[in-house]
């Protein structure tokens, strides 16, 4: 039956035209990846070209590896990007519930504010935040940015999980109840697995802006102790001379965390885009 | 001793009154069934009863305890849904111990009244599986475990065989019975279908916009409802609702059973056959009177009646009942 209706003609343009994007897709960061491997000269020659016998070289990594606090960055950027989405899963996740499963007084208007934050950008807000986190004394720490990142995250979490629960149904969390389940039981152990792939999403979602983000670590967290790596990458990039060697090795060596959480939440992310298409 | 007592219960959303003055006594052993048309409260009434919705006013008494303010798992009750609502993550002894687990029950005991309630559903060799893996028969006979090991003084039904295919409703219809006179508890059913109020029920309560309309039982309701509603809505194929006036009745309104009707060579009323249902055990004819009105008339057997045909038909006057342009019954 499924052979029938199938027409190869089709099958080879679908798969042509998403070739093509995954090509353009993948262009600058197969840029990146090869040219990390090779001298500075042979950058610059030929961006292009593979890294051969003669043009192979590590230098890049070596200069990386040496220059400043490395593992400190990536450990700073690995904590403030789990933190926050940790902070944004169960506090979006748990504003959520309380959205779409008590009437109180106010619930729609509460709902609409939060949205409010999707779209206003937080960075109108810098320097408010700046002046805060000055009379705070939290400039300079991992918890300035978490704080930030949590507050940008919140918004499009709240909206995407109160809608994916709201189809949870209101007979098993009734069930819970009458089994003697607490609130926190049944959203916990209840809701929380069936809305799973909603929250790959927002994870997914959330976790890229922050993980590349230059502008909160700039402003707020500066100092050495506390850059994150995209911060501490700018090192390699002078106002005469930058070192592309260094910039290209230090993003390659980026890519990876990302790419590790992404394949953790990806099956779960695919499922939560294509949940409402297909039910 | 009542098992289940409403005084006065009111519910109202925002401006919305959804249960105005609700007055009620269920006795022990008693299978009482809720009935009405969608929209008329009869399942806002059980998640009252059950404290999922907490009463706006007026008084829940269980086993002659009020519970009016007391949380759903404290009350002596149990629940079975219409969509099953098992929990996903746990196997099915998992569902049917979680309850108890959670009421701090000792392990060889929740294992007795597992094994004891896996009997009488038949459901031994499932105990291991996820709901997921289980038919909607089987999902649901679960759902019923669940409610059974808890041992509650008060059983509560949401519209259970809803989801249930004709011939599977009907087993488990028969099954709910059997564990009724097995158990001897008292149970609170709420369906819209009068087949299942008719067939399960000691007592059905006819609801209607938040209001009762008729407590009865099943041939209390039907052989002497108090108004046209209660008429119209038992029995299928409902009653026919006829202008009194030119068969010379009292009242307004004049309700004849189908199955009070015969097709007669001279009578009271005449018609065209619009149509015929042939059931095998019965016949029932669709006959349109000149006035425009519809009659269904239900004989017995098989009869060899052609669409299009002129019919006169009677009625067993002593069976007929009288209504008012309210609606409300006249008595003789």
């Amino acid at each position: 039956m499924h052979k029938a209706r199938h027409n190869p003609l089709n099958s080879i343009a679908a798969h042509a035209a998403l070739l093509t994007w995954t090509a353009i897709a993948l262009f600058p960061v197969v840029v990146i990846l090869i040219n990390s491997f090779k001298t500075r000269k042979a950058i610059f020659r030929e961006p292009l070209a593979l890294p051969s016998a003669d043009s192979f070289s590590l230098v890049g990594y070596q200069t990386v590896m040496r220059q400043g606090d490395f593992f400190l960055y990536f450990q700073n950027s690995m904590i403030v990007t789990v933190v926050s989405l940790a902070f944004i899963l169960l506090f979006g996740a748990m504003a959520a519930f309380a959205l779409s499963e008590y009437r109180f007084r106010g619930n729609a208007l509460m709902g609409l504010y939060l949205a409010l934050g999707i779209m206003i950008p937080i960075r109108i807000g810098t320097v408010a935040i700046l002046d805060l986190m000055v009379q705070t004394g939290l400039v300079n720490t991992l918890m300035a940015l978490i704080l930030v990142y949590t507050a940008q995250g919140l918004p499009l979490a709240v909206f995407i999980l109160s809608e994916f629960m709201r189809q949870v149904s209101d007979d098993l969390k009734n069930a819970g109840r009458i089994d003697g389940l607490s609130e926190y039981r049944i959203f916990f152990r209840l809701v929380l697995p069936l809305v799973r792939p909603a929250m790959a999403t927002v994870a997914v979602f959330n976790m890229i802006p922050i993980w590349n983000d230059l502008w909160f670590p700039l402003i707020l967290a500066p100092g050495e102790a506390t850059k994150t790596l995209t911060l501490g990458s700018q090192v390699f990039i002078g106002q005469f001379v930058t070192d592309w060697n260094a910039v290209l090795s230090a993003l390659s060596l980026a890519i990876l965390p990302v790419l590790i959480l992404y394949v953790i939440f990806s099956r779960q992310l695919i499922r939560g885009i294509t949940s409402g298409a297909v039910k | 001793m009542t098992a289940l007592k409403l005084e006065n219960v009111q519910k109202s959303f925002g401006d919305i009154h959804v249960l105005k003055d609700i007055d009620l006594e269920v006795a022990e052993r008693e299978f009482i069934v809720f009935v009405g048309p969608s929209g008329c409260g009869k399942s806002t009434l059980l998640r009252v009863i059950a404290g999922l919705e907490d009463a706006s006013g007026g008084r829940v008494m269980i086993g002659g305890r009020d519970v009016t303010r007391t949380p759903p798992a404290k009350r002596g009750i149990s629940m079975v849904f219409q969509s099953y609502a098992l929990y996903p993550h746990l196997d099915v002894e998992g569902n049917m111990a979680l309850g108890l687990r959670q009421a701090g029950e000792e392990r060889k005991v929740i294992a007795e009244r597992i094994a004891t309630a896996a009997s009488m559903l038949s459901l031994e060799p499932y105990l291991k599986r996820r709901p997921a893996e289980l038919s909607g028969g089987q999902r649901q006979r679960v759902a019923i475990g669940r409610a059974i090991v808890r041992k509650p003084d008060l059983f509560l039904f949401d519209e259970p065989l809803s989801n249930l295919d004709a011939a599977l409703r009907m087993a488990t219809r028969v099954e709910i019975a059997r564990l009724h006179r097995e158990l001897g508890a008292c149970m609170v059913y709420v369906t819209h279908d009068q087949t299942e109020a008719m067939t399960l029920a000691d007592r059905i309560v006819v609801l209607r916009d938040g209001r009762i309309e008729q407590v009865g039982s099943p041939m209390e309701l039907y052989n002497d409802p108090a108004n046209q509603f209660v008429a119209g809505f038992l029995g299928s194929p409902s009653m026919n609702f006829l202008a009194a006036g030119p068969l010379g009745a009292p009242g307004e309104v004049l309700g004849i059973r189908p199955e009070h009707l015969g097709v007669v060579a001279q009578g009271p009323l005449r018609g065209r056959i619009s149509h015929v249902e042939r059931l095998g055990g019965d016949t029932n004819l669709l006959v349109t009177t000149p006035q425009d009105e519809t009659v269904t008339v239900r004989l017995f057997g098989q009869h060899d009646h052609r669409m299009g045909t002129e019919i006169a038909l009677d009625f067993d006057r002593a069976r007929a009942l009288s209504f008012d342009a309210a609606g409300k019954r006249l008595r003789p």
